[in-house]
């Protein structure tokens, strides 16, 4: 089940609130009306005449219901800690943000309104927040409009990225009125939520390939899709079996990859090595380093992957599954790419876009073997979406965390022992 | 012994002109002139106990300016200013201001928005100030006064709507002691006057509802509405003399002894400390 959108307030209550039991009254105002806090601070007064104070975060299930509850903690003197709208300019040109723009993190973000909080849309790292308001409401001429008027419709905000910014949008600027709401913390169940992305080759895989299978199965079963980044050590460890067993298994809806993944994927149903070497022998071809180069022209010459299945020139791998099973995927170019293929988007631009229109309702990601594409992801995905990350060099996985990516479990371990234990528990009836 | 001033305003244009509580009925109405008779009697009681009364001009189409309790909140020569949840009572509010700028006090008021409505629903009993909200009065606005003051507040909810200001069911008689009726409080409320204050005499509901709470203190003499008496035993029983003044007429409006009056120099309950 996709967790349910909670609607948050931070109230702060201040006075002799120990004495008076206004505290605790509080608490039992929320509670009793269905809500759930969390006390995020509280000082107490060190003399009798000194006030304390506390500040609680009121969680609801449905805005009618917070509402409610913050209407009763209002009359024992609560008061809302952010009583102000979100500010915001108006851009001054296409393509770069107003000054002291607000920069996003990957974490659901909501921005106030007209006195609610609304979620922002598309969570995105490094981006700006653009609110869509009918013009009614717009302040005028770029001045900061602390005062948005309720429009009729209701008001949006998103991520926008700073290439598509353009000249009159309205963008969030500074602080105020701007909240960021990190993952729970609480209920740590599974190994998403306990383990950090400390990397480390000696964790036992047994567990972990076990844990990522049953979430990948939650992931299904929430009606969720699951993203699958990979780059060519997939194909050189002999993995594409693997692969092509995830997307018959029906746990692949997304694939991320490069010109390099499908070129050498392709070269194996083609020619049977990858790199040059013979997959089932591991002995390199006679002009085998030739091979990749070849693959790529035959598929140029028929027009692309589709065509090439369509007059069953290629007729296995990765590519040829997920053509088969209209699987959607996005081949993002790089400088040093051969050919390239031609479904290779060597536009990084247009294939930021096209991914970001990808990874919608995607709630688990897979990445295998690439730095370069596995860390493009992370920056796009939401704090919400799950990563496993799958390298044989930990420097990959600690990358993909400093960057801002902490929800990544990390495994350090070549890709083909861990995708063909993956398929097994996958498989497995008992990894729920 | 400092000598009590009390403010009280004739009631000249005293009745029930509109119903902004459960004891209101326009229907009804008030006598005049027995109401006159009755506020007569408790300022002649008052003087007698040796209480200067200072009396305020009577306002025509102000029936309630008589309350004096509800102008506001004194704390020494600071008269912080009610702000009247009724916009019929609103009115009163330039004449209390008037009358306390010019005689000395620096007139406060509390922040836009917070329903205030002075000793009416604010009482020293000891250091600690008593605060009733909910009904008439923000909480918001008492733990305002806490912090303007330095003061300890204890906002308690008053849940009953027959008491529906603190002084019509709870009255400081000394620091550490009081008359309450529980009944008015909820569970929370209760709880922090019973931790609170050592001394206390419960008030049976037959006789709170006569506004046996709503008394004026003077010393060891308590002046209560009359028919108190099973809180006049009690009272003599922990050292008071009550004296009874039939006042029924201004519990038509819902007020009695302590809504006429207002101590400017500080209930003998109170200790505001240096």
């Amino acid at each position: 089940m996709p967790k349910a959108k909670s609607f948050v307030e931070e109230i702060e209550l201040q006075g002799h609130i120990i004495d008076s039991l206004l505290l605790p009254k509080v608490l039992d105002e929320i509670l009793t009306r269905g809500g759930s806090y969390v006390i995020k601070e509280i000082k107490l007064g060190k003399r009798q005449v000194d006030p304390s104070r506390a500040r609680i975060e009121i969680k609801a299930d449905a805005h009618e219901q917070l509402n409610d509850i913050l209407r009763a903690v209002h009359e024992h003197g609560a008061v809302s800690t952010t009583p102000r709208d979100c500010e915001y300019e108006l851009a001054d040109m296409n393509g770069a943000f107003p000054e002291h723009f607000y920069s996003t993190t990957n974490y659901r973000t909501q921005v106030r309104i007209a006195k609610d909080w609304i979620d922002v849309d598309d969570q995105e790292m490094d981006c700006g927040i653009v609110i869509d308001i009918p013009l009614a409401g717009r302040a005028s001429d770029g001045l900061r409009g602390p005062s948005l008027a309720r429009p009729a419709n209701e008001p949006r905000a998103r991520c926008i990225a700073m290439v598509h910014v353009k000249k009159g949008d309205p963008i969030v600027v500074g602080h105020q009125g701007v909240r960021v709401l990190p993952a729970e913390t609480t209920a740590r169940q599974s190994l998403f939520e306990f383990m950090s992305s400390a990397v480390s080759s000696e964790k036992p895989k047994g567990v972990t390939v076990r844990e990522i299978a049953a979430t990948m199965k939650r992931t299904k079963a929430a009606g969720e899709k699951i993203l699958a980044v990979l780059g060519p050590a997939v194909v050189h460890t002999g993995s594409v079996e693997h692969i092509c067993e995830l997307i018959k298994l029906g746990f692949l809806d997304v694939l991320f990859a490069g010109n390099a993944l499908a070129t050498h994927d392709i070269e194996q149903a083609l020619y049977g090595t990858s790199l040059g070497v013979w997959l089932d022998r591991g002995l390199p071809a006679e002009e085998g380093h030739e091979h990749h180069l070849r693959a790529i022209n035959t598929i140029r010459r028929l027009g692309g992957i589709q065509n090439a299945v369509d007059k069953s020139i290629l007729k296995s791998g990765i590519m040829y599954e997920c053509i088969q099973h209209k699987i959607p995927f996005v081949l993002a170019g790089s400088i040093r790419d051969d050919g390239p293929l031609p479904e290779v988007v060597t536009d990084v631009l247009v294939a930021q876009d096209l991914m970001r229109e990808k990874i919608k309702g995607v709630g688990f990601c897979l990445m295998t073997a690439t730095m370069l594409h596995s860390i493009a992801t992370g920056n796009l995905l939401p704090a919400a979406v799950k990563v496993a990350c799958v390298d044989i060099n930990p420097a990959t996985v600690t990358k993909l965390a400093d960057r801002g990516s902490h929800q990544t479990v990390g495994v350090v371990t070549d890709a083909e022992p861990f995708l063909r234990a993956l398929v097994m528990e996958l498989k497995s009836p008992l990894a729920v | 012994m400092k000598t009590p001033r009390i403010l009280m305003c004739p009631p000249d244009y005293y009745d029930i002109e509109y119903e902004i509580n459960p004891w209101m009925s326009r229907a009804r109405g008030a006598a005049p002139e027995r109401a006159r008779q009755q506020w007569r009697t408790l300022h002649d009681t008052l003087v007698q106990l040796g209480v200067v009364v200072e009396l305020m001009t009577p306002q025509p189409g102000l029936p309630d300016l008589v309350f004096t309790a509800n102008a506001g909140l004194i704390f020494g020569n600071r008269f912080f200013s009610s702000r009247f949840a009724h916009p019929e009572r609103q009115r009163e509010t330039p004449h209390f201001d008037g009358w306390f700028a010019e005689h000395g006090f620096n007139v406060e008021s509390l922040p836009a928005g917070v329903y205030f409505e002075g000793a009416g629903d604010a009482l020293f009993c000891g250091a600690i100030l008593y605060a009733g909200y909910r009904i008439r009065s923000h909480a918001a606005g008492h733990i305002h006064l806490g912090n303007v003051l330095q003061r300890m507040v204890l906002p308690v909810e008053l849940v009953d709507k027959r008491f529906y200001h603190l002084d019509t069911c709870f009255c400081p008689l000394a620091p550490g002691e009081a008359i309450y009726f529980p009944g008015a409080f909820d569970r929370y409320g209760r709880t922090v006057i019973e931790k609170h204050i050592p001394k206390l005499i419960a008030v049976v509901e037959k006789e709170a509802e006569r506004f046996a709470c709503n008394a004026v203190v003077v010393g060891k003499q308590v002046i209560v509405n009359a028919g108190s008496d099973q809180l006049a035993a009690d009272l003599r029983a922990a050292g008071y003399e009550c004296l009874a003044v039939e006042l029924d007429e201004f519990i038509k409006a819902g007020g009695s002894a302590k809504c006429l009056t207002l101590r400017l120099d500080g209930e003998d309950a109170a200790d505001w400390g240096a």
